[in-house]
């Protein structure tokens, strides 16, 4: 199977997943232009993170998955690690771990299963961490990290296995505004410089029509809508799959701004 | 190229790897603390004397021991001393491995009911078959083989209890351990009591000890030690990819329930072999992991190896406790106990956070 000249870098079609009789979601469809930010939002419980799980072959799934072009259930789970890189909302950071030991883990698609880490391995390593602002962080333990230093090191951990593709669940759970726009701002220059395809599941509206170039808003574990965010983000639309009565207003460079409104009546 | 060799240093002294230094530190650890337990012991034959007969022996000299004094010192106290180093390094070895694949600082072959399913299995092979003598059949004699089924019934049984009580952590883990372990070593009592001929071996033997030992148990556990050491060593980079827990180390193209299997066999195969020659021994397999933690960093690339070789320095140390102490003999897992519970209430204390 060859790319047939599309840019898709990733292409859901038909794929339901979960664990149980009844999937968390269910015939969802959508696609990933290579190099371009993909946001999957929608409210509590809509599976935004099982789409992620199921891309990455974490969560039993039906339909298909295909990666440039190569179905993913034709990959070896090693492959697989070689062109998806995923972090989860809550990555498990061993507090005693060094910086630079939990971010060599990151390198483990690339080796065989009884061999040690080269050379070239670390080199890659050092890269990840002088680009991440984290060599001066280099000796220190994961439990001494604040939070966006924490995000950062999980950032580096997945940017080592230098893959095409990678898979963010809420990367910026815990931070602050500050903290949160930092860390988009690095993202989104990696892809820029490495022509990185990246999937986020964000919570926030406002930032994810920011940063991503299309918008997937999922509902119970369907797709409701696809396209740039401003077509996405209407009022009408937040109504009817979060229940929130919002503004969507328009900032001068034209990215759609979600605002709360406190609803009117009883009051 | 010098540059990346100058970066590589840089990012190499972050790293948590098992440096010269600390190997050699534990390695001469060990040598020393055989040589006191060669030295040590009662009666005439001091230690200036054994220290001539070893010079003797390394440079084809005169001895100054008689032919049974001689005797002790490379029939008895040596077979001895190499038994509880390898005893030690398998159940530090299989401690560390344990901690690893259950990610809980206090999991430990013994607290998951390894030591008492390999009890139980040993003792019913004493009692229902005492014909069968503890080895007579070889390195795969009935004895071991119960025993590491036993291991295995055990730590699967504390799991899979553990586990369906569902999001209980460390010490829905632990007290499945208590449980499972109190139950099979009730069957193992039962079982004993059934044969009072061999009460007092049984008896003996569930107190743990090397008293009654030669070369043939030597050569007959290193074969397991030294496959679980080995895989323990191998798998030690493994070990260190599950701590970021099952999906995550899925994500990096690795099999968890694959590496689980291979790593739990060869713990609870070494921890058999312990048992199956010395009894049951505890707190070692906590102790000694902890203070490798504590001393060298949170890698198993360090902690694996320098507890294998920790293990066995300090079950050598204990032994020599064990046999010096007082006129008679203490039961060498007394001897351990009183050295690890106070430990285990130490790290339990030190985890308190973890295991609300």
């Amino acid at each position: 199977m060859t790319a047939t000249g599309t840019a898709s870098a990733l292409s859901l079609h038909d794929v339901s997943a979960g664990y149980g009789a009844e999937p968390v979601v269910a015939h969802v469809s959508l696609e990933a232009r290579r190099s371009r930010w993909l946001a999957i939002v929608g409210p509590n419980g809509a599976g935004k993170s099982t789409v992620l799980k199921a891309v990455a072959n974490l969560v039993p799934s039906q339909g298909t998955v295909m990666l440039d072009g190569t179905d993913t259930a034709t990959l070896p789970r090693k492959e697989l690690a070689r062109r998806v890189g995923y972090a989860p909302q809550n990555p498990a950071l061993p507090e005693r771990l060094t910086v630079t030991d939990y971010v060599l883990l990151g390198r483990a698609p690339h080796l065989g299963a009884l061999a040690r880490e080269s050379a070239a391995d670390v080199s890659i390593v050092e890269d990840a961490l002088a680009r991440l602002d984290l060599h001066e962080l280099a000796g220190r333990r994961l439990g001494t990290l604040s939070g966006g230093e924490a995000q950062r090191a999980v950032l580096a951990r997945v940017l080592v296995q230098r893959t095409p593709l990678l898979l963010l669940d809420e990367p910026t759970t815990g931070l602050d505004i500050g903290h949160a726009q930092t860390l988009l701002e690095r993202l989104d220059q990696l892809r820029r410089e490495d022509g990185t395809t990246v999937v986020t599941t964000l919570h926030d509206l406002t930032v994810a029509a920011q940063y991503a170039d299309e918008l997937v808003l999922l509902d119970r574990g369907g797709v409701v809508a696809t396209g740039p965010p401003s077509q996405v983000l209407t009022t009408e639309r937040l109504r009817t799959h979060y229940a929130a009565d919002v503004d969507v207003l328009t900032t001068a460079a034209g990215s759609p701004v979600v605002v709360p409104v406190r609803p009117t009546d009883g009051r | 190229m010098l540059r990346t060799r100058s970066r590589w240093r840089r990012t190499a002294s972050h790293t948590t790897r098992l440096t010269p230094l600390a190997l050699a530190v534990a390695v001469i650890t060990v040598v020393a603390v055989a040589l006191l337990g060669l030295l040590i012991g009662p009666g005439e034959l001091t230690g200036d004397r054994v220290l001539a007969e070893i010079a003797a022996q390394l440079t084809g000299g005169v001895s100054p021991l008689s032919e049974a004094e001689a005797a002790v010192v490379w029939q008895l106290r040596l077979p001895r001393v190499l038994l509880a180093a390898l005893v030690g390094a398998a159940l530090a070895g299989a401690g560390a491995a344990f901690q690893g694949v259950f990610r809980n600082p206090l999991a430990d072959p013994y607290l998951l009911g390894a030591g008492a399913g390999a009890g139980m299995a040993a003792t019913a092979v004493v009692v229902f078959a005492p014909a069968v003598t503890a080895w007579s059949l070889g390195p795969v004699g009935p004895l071991p083989l119960a025993a590491f089924a036993g291991a295995l019934l055990g730590v699967g049984l504390s799991w899979a209890l553990g586990r369906s009580t569902g999001g209980a952590g460390t010490a829905g883990l632990l007290l499945a351990g208590v449980a499972v372990t109190a139950f099979l070593t009730a069957i193992q009592t039962f079982v004993q009591q059934l044969n009072t001929q061999t009460l007092k071996q049984v008896y003996t033997w569930t107190l743990g000890g090397l008293n009654i030992t030669g070369w043939t148990d030597v050569g007959l556990v290193v074969p397991y030690v030294g496959l679980a050491a080995i895989v323990l060593v191998a798998a030690a980079r493994l070990l260190d990819l599950l701590t970021l827990g099952d999906a995550e180390a899925a994500s990096l193209g690795l099999r968890p329930g694959r590496i689980r299997l291979v790593v739990l066999s060869a713990a609870s195969l070494a921890t058999a072999a312990a048992v199956s020659v010395s009894g049951l021994i505890g707190f070692v397999g906590i102790v000694v992991p902890h203070l490798v933690r504590l001393l060298a960093g949170a890698s198993y690339r360090v902690i694996v190896p320098l507890s294998l070789l920790g293990g066995a320095a300090f079950v050598i140390a204990a032994d020599l406790v064990a046999r010096t102490i007082m006129p008679g003999e203490l039961p060498l897992g007394v001897v351990t106990a009183f050295a690890g519970a106070p430990f285990f209430a130490l790290v339990l204390r030190t985890n308190r956070e973890r295991l609300s």
